[in-house]
């Protein structure tokens, strides 16, 4: 999902394994995916499995996945992957990793199953995964910084070829002095892309649910698209972040809090925290808010019909885009556009520039 | 003389208009795409160059709709906008004080929310309330009524007839039914066509809050039956510009206009109406440079290639340079 992959490569193959990426989603993994899944499966259920699909093809024989909580479907779908998996005659092992502190039973089973097979003696073992957690940091960091200058980037689509160059740096640095040194050298690479700082951009938060937010296939990269727009984009979840709210502990309450007075119950997935970074980026005077949502996803529908009440309480423009692998990229854009057309028109309105119509 | 010029390249139709300096049209055009866009634009601006005046210079054109990328390139389009923002500035412009713009054309139906000139809110269609033009013409044919009668037809019903109108195929199927059981023709045109805005109401317009005054547009506004429907459901008059079919056009050149006024760039760079004669060439492929396999687009006129895009890195857009 996103640009993780090369963390949990580099966890799995330190702990001994052989390792096989998958390559990145493409249409192919989501036509893939799309054929074997049920119908009305969501978009991250059809990706994952495409993409599992395309990881027994290179050989594997183990996967390794994320389990989840609560009233949302995601919980059970590494035991619907593992039974179609099965149904298709691949005999492969699916390990679901539960998150720690809600299942912690079958957290450790996980583990178990992980380390059975382990080469790396135990006390290397915070070594590993501390230097991953600090690539996972460095990504994020290095991506965050690519969205601040995309914005601002004078040729378009420099900034997108550069950070391509980053990812590579980072993937291969491995100590935590070269991770240091490659998150400096790609940060300076970044900086060094000629930018108009004179721009006065339209700010856009993007909410939604996890997954459609992370994978640029799933969302068709609503993000860079709107910085190319010259809009400064703000995006809700960043992996290692969230992993450190959810997973590791329980930091989450300033969302939940602002969530509160319109919807004040867990709802799955990022249902409730959709509403609350809804009133986050009100309250921090963004533009606009674009929701993300697979197709069909219960959690952010019943955040979608929220919304519009938080918009206008709060007077903030809020779209949705449902997405599944029947989204076609001449609507998405339209809409973004149009999206983009109406912040502008309000801010210059705000400013007094506007007399009365007109872009 | 001088003015503005604006195309709108839909799925169904291709529109192309002419404003005078003051934005006012001169002269307008509505022809099929008939799935070839190239061709639609070609065959438009040499039509158009016989109602305008020999000595009209365009002094800045836009382009908008579905295949408006594809048009700003052919044309030489100043100004490349999409359609909700292009209808509501065109309708605007008609009724300054608007405050719902109801669309529908032949494939995608939209609303456009409007408060004191801005636009506040749009949606368009998603899940289905798709193709209303397009069925209607259909139905049309099937039935045997000439489109230009169907509204006509609607308004002499005495008793519309109930048709689940979920999605348009479901609205067929209902349809034939009904007429197997032997109600009127006028009445299930009629019923058609309430079952149609009632699927516009409940898919594109949920959640909206509808206000008047109401300016409904698009291909399908020449149907005065769903005009009747959109009344009757809205209990609000709605008003149909005259150049209803030609709004997204309107607003390109409107946009244009204002982009000329107030834009750095001097010249216009539409590329004349000779480019009616010019040959022009579209390919694709599929880029290997990485494992996202874009399928890039690329126009050509007479041989050189003058716009590429569906790159998502940008490598091929980029070697064209700024075009």
């Amino acid at each position: 999902m996103g640009n993780s992959p090369p963390v949990f490569k580099q966890i799995l193959s330190e702990l001994g394994y052989d390792v096989v990426v998958p390559p990145p989603p493409s249409r192919r993994t989501l036509d893939l995916g799309t054929k074997y899944a049920p119908e009305f499966a969501c978009i991250p259920f059809k990706i994952l499995l495409g993409s599992y699909l395309e990881a027994i093809d290179l050989g594997a024989d183990t996967i390794i996945s994320t389990g989840g909580v609560g009233p949302c479907r995601a919980g059970y779908y590494g035991e619907l992957h593992r039974g179609i998996l099965h149904d298709l005659g691949h005999d492969v092992d699916l390990i679901i990793i539960e998150p720690p502190l809600k299942r912690p039973a079958d957290f450790l089973r996980a583990m178990y199953l992980l380390f059975r097979e382990r080469k790396a003696p135990l006390w290397k073992l915070p070594d590993i995964f501390w230097r991953a957690w600090l690539k996972l940091n460095a990504i994020d960091c290095v991506e965050k910084a690519s969205h601040d200058i995309r914005t601002f980037e004078i040729d378009k689509g420099e900034t997108t070829t550069v950070f391509r160059q980053c990812m590579e740096i980072l993937d291969a640095a491995q100590s935590k002095i070269e991770i240091k040194e490659a998150t400096d050298a790609s940060l300076e690479l970044l900086s060094a892309i000629p930018q108009d700082r004179s721009r006065d951009p339209i700010k856009i938060g993007l909410i939604g649910e996890i997954y459609v937010v992370l994978e640029p296939l799933a969302n068709h990269n609503v993000q860079v698209k709107l910085e190319e727009m010259g809009v400064l984009v703000h995006r809700s979840i960043y992996l290692a972040e969230w992993t450190q709210n959810n997973a590791l502990t329980n930091r989450e309450y300033d969302v939940k809090k602002a969530a509160e007075p319109f919807l004040s119950e867990l709802v799955g997935g990022h249902g409730r925290n959709s509403i609350g970074e809804t009133v986050l980026y009100a309250q921090k005077g963004f533009d606009g808010v674009i929701q993300l949502a697979p197709f069909a996803c219960i959690p952010e529908i019943v955040a979608k019909s929220i919304l519009p009440y938080v918009s206008r309480k709060l007077n903030i423009p809020v779209m949705t885009l449902f997405l599944d692998e029947q989204t076609g990229e001449g609507g998405i854009r339209t809409r973004l556009e149009a999206f983009v057309d109406l912040l502008v028109q309000r801010k210059k309105k705000k400013e007094g520039q506007l007399a009365c119509v007109g872009i | 003389m001088r003015g503005y010029l604006g195309v709108d390249v839909g799925s169904v139709s291709t529109n192309l208009l002419t404003t005078d300096e003051q934005g006012n049209i001169i002269a307008s055009l509505y022809i099929r795409t008939q799935g070839q866009p190239i061709a639609a634009i070609q065959e438009g601006l040499a039509l158009l160059k016989k109602e305008l005046p020999a000595d009209f210079q365009v002094c800045g054109a836009g382009a908008t709709g579905s295949g408006r990328t594809l048009a700003g390139v052919i044309v030489g389009a100043d100004l490349v906008k999409n359609e909700i923002t292009a209808h509501a500035i065109a309708a605007s412009r008609l009724v300054p004080n608007v405050q719902t713009v109801l669309e529908v054309g032949g494939q995608d139906s939209k609303i456009i929310i409007l408060r004191e000139g801005v636009v506040t809110d749009f949606a368009m269609n998603t899940v289905c309330a798709a193709g209303t033009g397009s069925f209607l013409d259909h139905q049309a044919e099937r039935l045997n009524v000439p489109i230009e009668d169907f509204g006509t037809y609607a308004l002499q019903a005495d008793n519309p007839v109930r048709i689940a109108g979920r999605c348009t195929v479901f609205a067929e199927s209902d349809m034939v039914h009904k007429q197997q059981l032997g109600y009127s023709l006028q009445n299930i045109i009629a019923g058609l066509c309430e079952a149609l805005v009632r699927n516009y109401l409940n898919n594109v317009a949920r959640g909206k809050d509808i206000l008047p005054p109401v300016v409904f547009q698009g291909g399908v506004a020449a149907n005065i039956g769903i005009k009747a429907a959109f009344e009757k459901a809205l209990g609000t008059p709605v008003y149909v510009p005259d150049h209803y079919g030609v709004m997204g056009a309107w607003g390109a050149a409107l946009l244009a206009q204002e982009n000329m006024s107030t834009g750095k760039n001097g010249a216009s760079s539409f590329r004349g109406f000779e480019a009616a004669k010019l040959d022009y060439e579209a390919s694709s492929f599929d880029c290997q440079g990485c494992p996202n396999q874009c399928e890039v687009v690329s126009i050509s006129m007479e041989g050189k290639v003058i716009g590429r895009w569906g790159d998502r890195c940008g490598r091929w857009e980029n070697m064209l340079g700024n075009t």
